[in-house]
């Protein structure tokens, strides 16, 4: 154990500091007949200021996993922890509250509020919480996504990369220990999935950000530190800097594995 | 937070102004009521405070009845003139049963405004206050002349000079007096119009030319109050005279306006509150599905760390927006609304032109504390489940709202239903205080009982018009079907709004046909006389009617009957005073015993109702103290009598008593025999040429009287009709937000249906045929419980003259055909709305 910035953390024998973890994770959904496992006693560790991908084929239980380690969703069994907190004993006040100070989160679909512009979209974890944004890193943040222009456009006047980015942005504004991507390039095209994923890459780099993204994109997979490679429920393997084509090649393997 | 909630509502005008339709109805409807009853107490406050003197001399317990024949001797006027502290002392005659035929025949007024008929005098009213200026011409100054007031002049059609056809119910039933001035008065008369005369002649005409007065005013000289006047005039009283003063009879006066303004504002306010409760029903369905179509925003809140909390007050700002923003509007249509009855008045002839509209701070505060109580209690429960949608709904598209387990809605509304029944059947049928309150709220509890278990009661209902639907419209019908069940509380709130306006109409079209079937058949059974001779106002008329009608060859027996407000034992009641020895063989007054109680009546005594000696704790020989035109006297119980729908009064008694106790001289109505063999329509042909002059007066046969008893009835439901079309219209407006907020809801899934081949017209009438499902729900519901409040109201009032069921069925079928026409209109919008998406925009709308 090291301490950073009056926090405990807890370090792996190679310094590598853990954000969140799961222990023995299981999430069964349905009952009887009609039941799915969508995780198997999962139990991973995801590292601080690094960018880390899950992939896996449609079902394998990515997405869930991730829902799971945010805190977004109950799990059957096993524990969540971000950082020192575990997620799985917490009520639900205390669940909003982290969620609220020390998660952030990227979707697929941007979900942005149509009615509020760029910049209210952005503040908006700030207001709910009641916290006044930091001039300067709010610039600082708007100037590495590129908006500075867009800020009083609402959501219907921006393009899905300008969205995608405003998203970030709304996911890097409050500084939160980690950030969770669920497949942020899925409804973009390869252009403005480079910047959105350059972004995030850099916000990594430069900030020491943590990033976990669920994504079945192998060029998406390559911007990041290492990739997780889940199938039917079950982490079957890891990647340290990976490349496209690697992932690429791995993923086959557990499509075929799968007999799909 | 508070900002993101605010835009939100504003990003969403459209839905907002839908839902706050509803609050806008209900809001306007309170607060139109209370500038309406405001406006009209202060238009009589007006007529009030110079319609009085500055000390009042009357007979004592003459503030509450309007023309009492107790008079004061005409020589007390120089007596009060010389008072210390007088400046003079005027005596008033004032009659109100004197009305003016305009030059086309027509009478003026008589729609239960007063027509004043008084002498001139030049003293002022209080404060030196006048209620009349002379505009034109001269006053009064013999015999035959008239002042008239300018609006019934401009009316009728006379200008000074003219002759004026005037009709009175003294003994003279009608004059001619030429007319030589008209005035304008200083407040609005509210209807009544006034005929001045002479003093001499209002004496002849009112008084039967006694030098008397019915009261006089004494005038104060400079430096003295009214209260010392007052003092100063009390001991020149002989014994039965009182003196108040201005500002206090005013005040008499007015509380008592006031007290049946209260009456009005009570009656507008009741439908007020059912346009509000189904007004909730609108808003808890547009809040609950604005909630569901912004699930994924709301938990997008909840994911980036908004607590439940926050999110369920995100939804109340709104809630809380909506009701500001409607209990606004509702006010100023309110205001609208105000003047929109304030012109109905002046049409059919209480005119309050003159009265300016009264915006009290009451009015106000009720207006917007109903209208934001009603919306947030409303938008509470789909504020809650708001709060209740998990975060991870903001990733995923299959989660679906949890709702309340379906079994504790419907035991709660089979409580609720069942507890609305007892306090129904407690006040129906037990002596239990305020039964009408019971029923009121045992009908609410039941409404709402029936409301919440509706999703599952309105089931087979849809499942059985869903077989018609397959059979007559194929795949489209299903869809329709299908999509009413899809949701069961959607549909079921949207119904339940119509049920319950339906539920009042039919109580009351089943309770109105169940009255007018009992007095027909009541007059049908007690009513022997051939002809009925009575005033179409309600107001007295002269009995020299009577005298001719007597002489027409082929009369056999005139009897008259008599009426005027008593006391008995000290309250207030209508007393009816018969002929005991005719009116046997014209109506009937005891069901049974009919000659023996007429018998005991000629004896002497009053005759009481069953009810009315049961309510007293009197029986026959016990004495009782009365008082007639101010004047008490002892007398006793002749008998009790079991009501019929015809019996004239709870408390009656006979002519001659009637006389001796000073009651007024002039007729109510004049039955009439005719001999055996007389040639009916000779009888009729000079009945008829008697009242010819008198358009006040009619001549009616039985079939007749049945339908001018019928007639208040009919008008009484056409205006409960008018007043529920109100909830009727908030329903109608609920099926179309409900359908509008459907399609946005569905765009996806319309865009499929169209991209596979739904034509335009085919959506169209997939939603008609949703809404018509709906309607029909809401009205078979309705058309259910309000037959069987009607009888369960009818059997309980059915030994009070209700006697007779009557369930007018091809109403109910008109109410129901009605209620599917309403269906097929609340889809148009909603379905153009739909059938203009562009396919490809509705695919792939998020």
């Amino acid at each position: 154990m090291v301490e950073i910035a009056g926090v405990a953390q807890l370090v792996r024998a190679d310094n590598q500091i853990v954000a969140a973890r799961t222990q023995q994770l299981s999430k069964v959904y349905g009952t009887g007949d009609a039941q799915v496992i969508a995780l198997d006693t999962v139990s991973v560790e995801l590292f601080a200021h690094e960018f880390t991908a899950i992939m896996g084929p449609s079902g394998s239980g990515k997405s869930t996993l991730m829902h799971c380690a945010a805190g977004l969703d109950a799990v059957s069994d096993g524990r969540v922890f971000i950082g020192e907190t575990e997620l799985t004993s917490l009520k639900e006040k205390e669940l909003t509250a982290l969620r609220r100070d020390k998660i952030g989160f990227i979707f697929q679909a941007f979900n942005l509020i149509p009615t509020l512009t760029a910049k209210e979209n952005i503040l908006l974890p700030l207001s709910i919480a009641g916290r006044k944004p930091d001039p300067a890193w709010f610039d600082q943040v708007v100037e590495t996504v590129g908006l500075s222009e867009r800020l009083g456009h609402r959501p219907s006047e921006l393009s899905g990369g300008q969205m995608q980015r405003v998203a970030c942005a709304r996911a890097l504004v409050s500084r939160p220990e980690i950030i969770f991507a669920d497949e942020p390039t899925g409804n973009l095209d390869s252009r403005a999935s480079r910047e959105v994923l350059d972004f995030l890459r850099r916000s990594v780099a430069d900030f020491g950000q943590t990033i976990v993204m669920v994504t079945h994109d192998p060029v998406a997979a390559s911007y990041t530190d290492r990739v997780l490679f889940l199938a039917d429920g079950r982490v079957v393997d890891e990647m340290r800097e990976p490349t496209a084509e690697r992932v690429l090649e791995r993923m086959a393997g557990l499509d075929s594995a799968k007999g799909v | 937070m508070l900002s993101a909630s605010l835009k939100s509502v504003l990003g969403r005008k459209l839905r907002l102004l839908m839902s706050a339709i509803a609050v806008i109805l209900g809001v306007a409807f309170v607060s139109g009521s209370f500038v309406f009853t405001d406006t009209l107490s202060k238009s009589f406050d007006g007529i009030m405070s110079s319609s009085v003197g500055d000390v009042v001399v009357r007979p004592a317990g003459s503030e509450v009845t309007m023309g009492g024949t107790q008079t004061i001797p005409g020589s007390l006027v120089e007596t009060l003139a010389k008072a210390p502290g007088a400046a003079r002392a005027d005596g008033n005659v004032t009659d109100y049963s004197t009305f003016v035929i305009s030059k086309q025949g027509k009478l003026i007024g008589g729609t239960g405004a007063p027509g004043l008929g008084v002498n001139f005098t030049d003293g002022p009213a209080a404060n030196g206050n006048s209620m009349f200026t002379l505009t034109h011409g001269a006053w009064p100054s013999a015999d035959g002349q008239i002042a008239l007031d300018a609006r019934t002049a401009k009316t009728g059609g006379y200008a000074v000079g003219d002759t004026v056809r005037v009709v009175t119910a003294g003994a003279q039933a009608q004059l001619s007096p030429k007319l030589t001035g008209i005035m304008e008065s200083s407040g609005s008369l509210v209807g009544a119009s006034v005929v001045v005369w002479t003093t001499p002649q209002a004496q002849q005409l009112y008084l039967q030319g006694r030098d008397e007065f019915n009261d006089i005013w004494v005038t104060r000289a400079d430096g003295t109050s009214q209260d010392q006047l007052q003092a100063a005039v009390a001991p020149l009283l002989p014994e039965g005279l009182d003196a108040v003063t201005g500002a206090k009879a005013a005040e008499q006066a007015q509380s008592q306006i006031q007290e049946s303004m209260k009456f009005i504002t009570y009656f507008l306010l009741i439908f007020a509150a059912i346009a509000l409760v189904v007004g909730s029903f609108i808003i808890v369905n547009t809040f609950s599905i604005l909630v569901a179509q912004r699930m994924r925003e709301l938990a997008l809140f909840r994911a980036i760390g908004a607590t439940r909390r926050q999110v369920t007050r995100s939804v109340l700002v709104e809630a809380l927006a909506v009701g500001l923003v409607g209990s606004t509007i509702g006010l100023i249509v309110g205001v609208l609304l105000a003047i929109g009855i304030k012109l109905l008045f002046g049409f059919i002839g209480l005119d309050l032109a003159g009265a300016s509209l009264v915006f009290a701070p009451r009015t106000v505060i009720a207006a917007y504390a109903v209208g934001l109580v009603v919306t947030l209690f409303a938008a509470y429960l789909p504020a809650r489940r708001a709060g209740k949608i998990p975060p991870v709904a903001a990733m995923r598209d299959d989660v679906t709202l949890s709702e309340g387990s379906m079994h504790r809605r419907v035991i709660a509304g089979t409580v609720l239903a069942g507890v609305g029944a007892a306090a129904m059947g407690a006040g129906l049928f037990t002596s239990i205080p305020k039964p009408v309150a019971w029923i009121g709220v045992g009908i609410l509890g039941v409404l709402l009982g029936v409301a919440l278990t509706s999703p599952l009661v309105g089931r087979p209902l849809i499942t059985g018009i869903g077989a018609i639907y397959r059979r007559a419209f194929g795949t489209v019908g299903v869809m329709a079907e299908e999509n009413a069940l899809r949701n069961p509380r959607r549909t079921a709130a949207t119904a339940s709004a119509l049920m319950i306006g339906v539920t009042l109409v039919s109580m009351m079209a089943v309770f109105g046909a169940s009255t007018k079937q009992s007095i027909a058949k009541e007059i049908d059974a007690n009513f022997k006389a051939d002809y009925l001779v009575s005033n179409a106002i309600g107001q007295d008329f002269s009995p020299s009617v009577g005298d001719q009608v007597a002489k027409v060859d082929g009369v056999a027996t005139v009897s008259r009957v008599r009426w005027g407000m008593g006391k008995v034992n000290e309250g207030d009641e209508w007393v009816a005073a018969l002929d005991p020895a005719s009116f046997g063989k014209v109506s009937t007054l005891d069901a049974e015993h009919n000659d023996d109680v007429l018998a005991k009546l000629a004896t002497g005594g009053v005759l009481l109702d069953t009810d009315k000696a049961k309510e007293l704790g009197l029986k026959s020989g016990d004495k009782l103290s009365m008082t007639l035109q101010g004047k008490p006297f002892e007398t006793t119980v002749a008998g009790t009598f079991a009501p019929t729908a015809t019996a004239p009064a709870q408390v009656v008694m006979s002519l001659q008593a009637w006389a001796d106790h000073g009651g007024t001289a002039s007729d109510g109505q004049v039955y009439v025999l005719t001999r055996p063999g007389a040639n009916l329509s000779a009888v009729s042909s000079g009945l008829d040429a008697i009242v010819a002059d008198l358009p006040t007066v009619s001549v009616k046969d039985i079939a007749g009287y049945a339908e001018e008893q019928s007639k208040p009835i009919n008008q009484m439901l056409m205006i409960i009709y008018a007043l529920l079309g109100l909830a009727v219209i908030i329903a109608i407006l609920g099926i179309i937000n409900t359908l509008a907020l459907s399609v946005i809801e569905r765009t996806r899934e319309i865009g499929l249906l169209r991209a596979v081949g739904l034509s335009r017209r085919q959506l169209r009438s997939m939603l008609r045929l949703e809404s018509v499902v709906i309607a029909i729900l809401g009205a078979v519901l309705g058309i259910v419980l309000g037959v069987a409040f009607g009888i369960a109201i009818q059997r309980a009032l059915a030994d009070q003259g209700f006697s007779t069921l009557s369930i007018p069925w091809l109403q109910l079928v008109g109410f129901l055909l009605l209620a599917g026409i309403v269906g097929v209109f609340a889809s148009v919008w909603p379905g153009r709305r739909a059938a203009k998406m562009q396919i490809l925009d509705a695919i792939a709308a998020e």
